[in-house]
C-alpha cells in the first residue's frame, strides 16, 4: 500500500508533464539472498525501482538494509537471486558493467600510485582513446571538479574529500548517462559534506547525467533530490518515494525553506521506525 | 648531523674491535689495514676478477630466475582466495626449512659447476619472492577491484595495470630479501661446490690459512651486499611512503 | 573454508608424494639421484631406532636450543636496551637493516679460525643469525605500545621498572612472539647450515658426510628428519604466534 502511495505520486507527476518522462533504469523484483551457515540470509529485496532520465535520485535507509547491494546488482557487479534490472533498454548482466554507467565508492578507490591527472584519465586510456583526447577530456574533469591545480599532486597529498573528487572525475570523464554513487561522502566531514553536495549538483546539471545517490544522512537526500526512497530495515525492499519538487538549480540553499523541513520530517517519520528495527531495539 | 656523527663512530668502534681481535690472535685474522691493503691488490690483480666474474654471473641468472618464477608464482596464487589459502602455508615452510638440507638432491641433479651454484641461488630467493608477492596481492582493498570492474577493464588489465602497481611496495620488500639471499645461496654453493667463484676463492685462502685474501674478499661481499640492499631500502621505503 | 583449504593441501601434498614414489618404482627416478620416499622412511626409521643418529640428533639439538636462548634472551635485551635510548636508535638503524643483506655464511671461516673447529662457532653463528630478528621484532613491538597505556601507566605512578613488566612488556608480547619464532627459525636454518659447510658432528656434518660418501639412502634419510623437524617446529611456532596476534585482534 506505502509503495503504492510513492508510484501514484510519481504517476501524478508523470501525468503534470508534459510528455511521459523516459525511463532510464528499472529493476524489478531484485532480490539478493547469500547462503550461510545453517540457512540462508535473505539480505536484500525485493526491490522494484524506476529511474527517469536525467533526475537525482537518492536511497536512504538504515544501516544493513542492502543499499550498497543493490548498486552492486544495478551496475552488474553481482547477480541478483532474483529479478532483473533494465538499463536503457537492455537487461544488465552480472559481471558486465554496461557501457553507460558509471560509479563512486564510499571507500576511496584513486589510486596512489598515478597522479591525480592520470588517475582521471585510467579509463579512458585502458578504453585506448588517442592520448590528445584523454588530456583534453582529463583537464576538462578537473577543471569541473575543482582539481584544475593539482594535476601533477598525488593522492597521498590530498584530503579525503579531494580523493573523493578525484574518483568523481575519474568517473566523469567518461562520459556516463548514469551515475551511481555509494554513500560516497560517508566518511567526510559534515562541512565537507555540504560542499561536495553542491558540487555534485553542479555537475549533476552540467552533465544532464542521470544521478543514483545512496546515503544514510537525511539532510543530504533532502536537499540533493528530486526524489528519494525510503528503503526498509533488512531485508531492504523500497517503502516509500518522496518528491521533493526542487528546482533544477538549487543549491544548498533549500535547507532554509519550509518545505525542506517537512520532507526531513516526512523521511524520519519513516525511517525511524525502520532504523530502530535495524537496531535491533 | 649528530646522528650520521654517531653512525661513523659506530663504524671507528667496529673497526677498533677488528684490530683488537687481530691483536689478540694475530694469526686468526688479518688487520683492517692489512685486509684494506689486500683488497687493492686483489682489485688490480688479474687473477681476481674471472672468480668475481663467475659469482656476478651465477648471482644474475638465479636472481632472474628467482625473480620472474617468484612473481608469477605470487600473481597466480595471489589471485585466488582458495590458492592462497592452500599455498601459502607449504611455501612458508619450505621457507623455513634449512635450503643445505636440499643441496645434495640439486648437486645430484644439476653436477658441479655454473648451473648448481644458480639453483642455489634461485632456491634461496624464490620463496620470499613469491610470499610477498602473494601477500602484496592479498592485501589489495577490494574497492579497487569494483572499480576496475565497473570501468570494464579485462582480468589481464586489470593485473597489469592495478593489482601489479598496488602490490608494488610489498613485491619490493620481497625483492630485497630476494636479493641478498640469492647471493647467500650463490656464495655457498661456491663455498663447497665449485672451482671457481668469490666462495671458492675465500675457501681456498682458508685452506692455505691465507687470512688475507680471506677476509678481503668477504669484506669486499659483505660491502657490495649492503650498497644493494641500501639502494633497494630507499626504492622500499619510497614506495611505502607514496601508498 | 579454512577446513577445505586445509583439505586440499594435504590433497596435494599426498597426490605429490605418491607421483614420486610412483616414479621411483617404475624406474623414472633413479635410486641414485632420489630413493623412493618409503624407502628413506623406512631407513629413517631403521637409523632412529638403532640409535645410530642419536648423537648427532643429541649435538644439533644443543646447539640449537643454545643458539636460541641466546639469540631470543640476548635480542629482547638489547631491543629493550636500544629502544630506551633513541639517539643509539637512529645511530643503529641503517645497520639493523642491513644487518641481513650480508651473506653472513661468508663469515663462517672466520669464525672458524676465531673458535676453533667445534661447536662453539656453530652456536655463535645460530645465536648471531638469530639475535637481530629479536631486536627488530622487539623494537618493532615496543613501538607500538599505545601512548595512551603508557599515559595511564604514569598515572598510576608505576616505576619503570613496574611499567616494563606490567604494561610494555604484555603489550609487546605479541610482537616478540613473532621474533621468538623467527630467531628460532634463523638458528636452525644457520646451524644445520653451519654444521653441514664445516663441522665434525651434528645433523647437518652427517648429511654432508654422507653424501661424500655416496650413501644416499642414509643421506635423504637424515634429510627428511630434518626437514620434519623443521616443518613441525615452524607450524607449532607460527600457531603460537597466530593465537597471540589473533587474541589481541591483530
Amino acid at each position: 500500500m506505502l509503495l503504492a502511495n510513492g508510484f501514484a505520486q510519481a504517476a501524478s507527476t508523470a501525468r503534470q508533464s508534459e510528455t511521459a518522462p523516459e525511463l532510464h533504469l528499472k529493476a524489478t523484483g531484485v532480490e539478493r539472498r547469500f547462503a550461510r551457515d545453517g540457512g540462508e540470509l535473505h539480505a536484500l529485496g525485493p526491490v522494484e525501482l524506476a529511474l527517469r532520465r536525467g533526475e537525482f535520485f537518492s536511497i536512504i535507509g538504515p544501516s544493513g538494509c542492502g543499499k550498497s547491494s543493490l548498486l552492486d546488482v544495478l551496475a552488474g557487479l553481482a547477480a541478483p537471486s532474483a529479478g532483473g534490472v533494465i538499463f536503457e533498454d537492455e537487461p544488465v548482466k552480472a559481471g558486465a558493467t554496461p557501457d553507460g554507467i558509471g560509479m563512486v565508492f564510499q571507500e576511496d578507490a584513486s589510486f596512489p600510485w598515478l597522479s591525480v591527472a592520470d588517475n582521471v584519465g585510467f579509463g579512458l586510456r585502458r578504453q585506448g582513446v588517442p592520448a590528445r583526447e584523454v588530456s583534453e577530456r582529463v583537464t576538462r574533469a578537473l577543471g569541473i571538479t575543482g582539481l584544475g591545480d593539482f594535476a601533477s599532486a598525488y593522492p597521498a597529498q590530498l584530503s579525503g574529500g579531494m580523493r573523493q573528487r578525484v574518483c568523481i572525475a575519474r568517473t566523469l570523464v567518461t562520459r556516463p548517462r548514469l551515475i551511481l554513487l555509494d554513500e560516497p561522502f560517508g566518511a567526510l566531514d559534515a562541512q565537507t559534506r555540504l560542499i561536495m553536495g553542491e558540487q555534485l549538483l553542479q555537475l549533476w546539471r552540467e552533465t544532464g547525467a542521470t544521478v543514483l545517490l545512496v546515503t544514510h544522512a537525511l539532510d543530504e537526500a533532502a536537499m540533493l533530490s528530486d526524489r528519494i526512497g525510503v528503503m526498509s530495515a533488512r531485508p531492504g525492499r523500497i517503502l516509500d518515494v518522496i518528491a521533493t519538487g526542487w528546482p533544477r538549480e538549487r543549491d544548498s540553499g533549500v535547507a532554509a525553506s519550509k518545505r525542506f523541513g517537512d520532507i526531513t520530517a516526512q523521511l524520519w517519520g519513516r525511517l525511524r521506525a525502520e532504523s530502530l528495527k535495524a537496531l535491533g531495539v | 648531523m649528530q646522528t650520521l656523527l654517531d653512525r661513523i663512530a659506530i663504524v671507528l668502534a667496529a673497526l677498533l674491535v677488528w684490530q683488537g681481535v687481530h691483536w689478540l690472535s694475530p694469526f686468526a685474522l688479518a688487520s683492517p689495514g692489512a685486509t684494506a691493503v689486500k683488497i687493492v691488490a686483489l682489485l688490480q690483480s688479474p687473477a681476481f676478477w674471472p672468480h668475481a666474474a663467475e659469482t656476478g654471473r651465477a648471482f644474475v641468472y638465479a636472481l632472474a630466475i628467482a625473480v620472474s618464477a617468484g612473481l608469477a608464482a605470487g600473481l597466480v596464487i595471489g589471485s585466488s582466495r582458495t590458492a592462497s589459502e592452500v599455498m601459502d602455508p607449504v611455501l612458508a615452510s619450505i621457507y623455513g626449512v634449512p635450503k643445505v638440507t636440499l643441496y645434495p638432491l640439486i648437486l645430484l641433479v644439476f653436477g658441479l659447476g655454473l648451473p648448481a651454484k644458480v639453483a642455489f641461488g634461485a632456491l634461496h630467493s624464490f620463496f620470499p619472492i613469491a610470499l610477498f608477492t602473494i601477500n602484496g596481492v592479498r592485501k589489495l582493498p577490494p574497492v579497487y577491484r569494483r572499480a576496475a570492474s565497473v570501468m570494464r577493464l579485462s582480468r589481464a588489465q586489470t593485473l597489469a595495470t592495478i593489482v601489479l602497481p598496488a602490490a608494488l611496495p610489498e613485491i619490493v620488500s620481497g625483492l630485497r630479501i630476494g636479493v641478498s639471499l640469492t647471493l647467500l645461496g650463490v656464495l655457498i654453493g661456491e663455498m663447497f661446490a665449485s672451482q671457481r667463484g668469490l666462495g671458492f676463492l675465500i675457501m681456498t685462502a682458508v685452506g692455505v690459512h691465507d687470512t688475507q685474501t680471506m677476509m678481503a674478499v668477504t669484506a669486499m661481499l659483505a660491502a657490495v651486499a649492503v650498497a644493494m640492499n641500501i639502494i633497494l631500502l630507499r626504492l622500499d621505503s619510497s614506495l611505502h611512503r607514496r601508498g | 573454508m579454512p577446513m577445505r583449504a586445509s583439505l586440499l593441501r594435504h590433497a596435494i601434498v599426498l597426490g605429490a608424494l605418491a607421483a614420486v614414489e610412483l616414479g621411483c618404482r617404475a624406474g623414472l627416478i633413479s635410486a641414485q639421484l632420489l630413493p623412493a620416499p618409503s624407502a628413506i622412511a623406512m631407513a629413517l626409521y631403521g637409523l632412529l631406532a638403532s640409535g645410530a643418529l642419536a648423537a648427532d640428533i643429541a649435538t644439533t639439538s644443543r646447539n640449537i636450543a643454545l643458539a636460541s636462548v641466546i639469540a631470543v634472551t640476548g635480542g629482547i635485551a638489547l631491543g629493550v636496551a636500544i629502544h630506551a635510548v633513541p639517539r643509539l636508535r637512529r645511530a643503529l638503524d641503517p645497520f639493523l637493516a642491513s644487518y641481513y643483506a650480508v651473506p653472513f655464511f661468508v663469515f663462517y671461516p672466520v669464525f672458524i679460525v676465531l673458535f676453533g673447529m667445534g661447536d662453539a662457532p656453530i652456536v655463535a653463528m645460530g645465536a648471531l643469525f638469530g639475535i637481530v630478528a629479536m631486536i627488530i621484532a622487539a623494537l618493532n613491538g615496543l613501538d607500538r605500545v599505545p601512548h595512551a597505556l603508557l599515559k595511564t601507566a604514569r598515572l598510576y605512578r608505576m616505576g619503570p621498572l613496574a611499567t616494563a613488566l606490567r604494561i610494555t612488556l604484555p603489550s609487546a608480547a605479541p610482537h616478540l612472539m613473532t621474533g621468538v619464532k623467527l630467531a628460532i627459525t634463523y638458528c636452525f636454518i644457520a646451524v644445520i647450515a653451519a654444521e653441514f659447510i664445516l663441522s665434525s658432528s651434528g645433523l647437518g656434518y652427517s648429511i654432508a658426510y654422507a653424501f661424500n660418501n655416496f650413501e644416499t639412502l642414509r643421506m635423504y634419510a637424515i634429510v627428511l628428519l630434518i626437514l620434519a623437524v623443521s616443518i613441525t617446529l615452524n607450524g607449532v611456532l607460527r600457531a603460537i604466534e597466530q593465537a597471540a596476534l589473533r587474541r589481541r585482534g591483530l
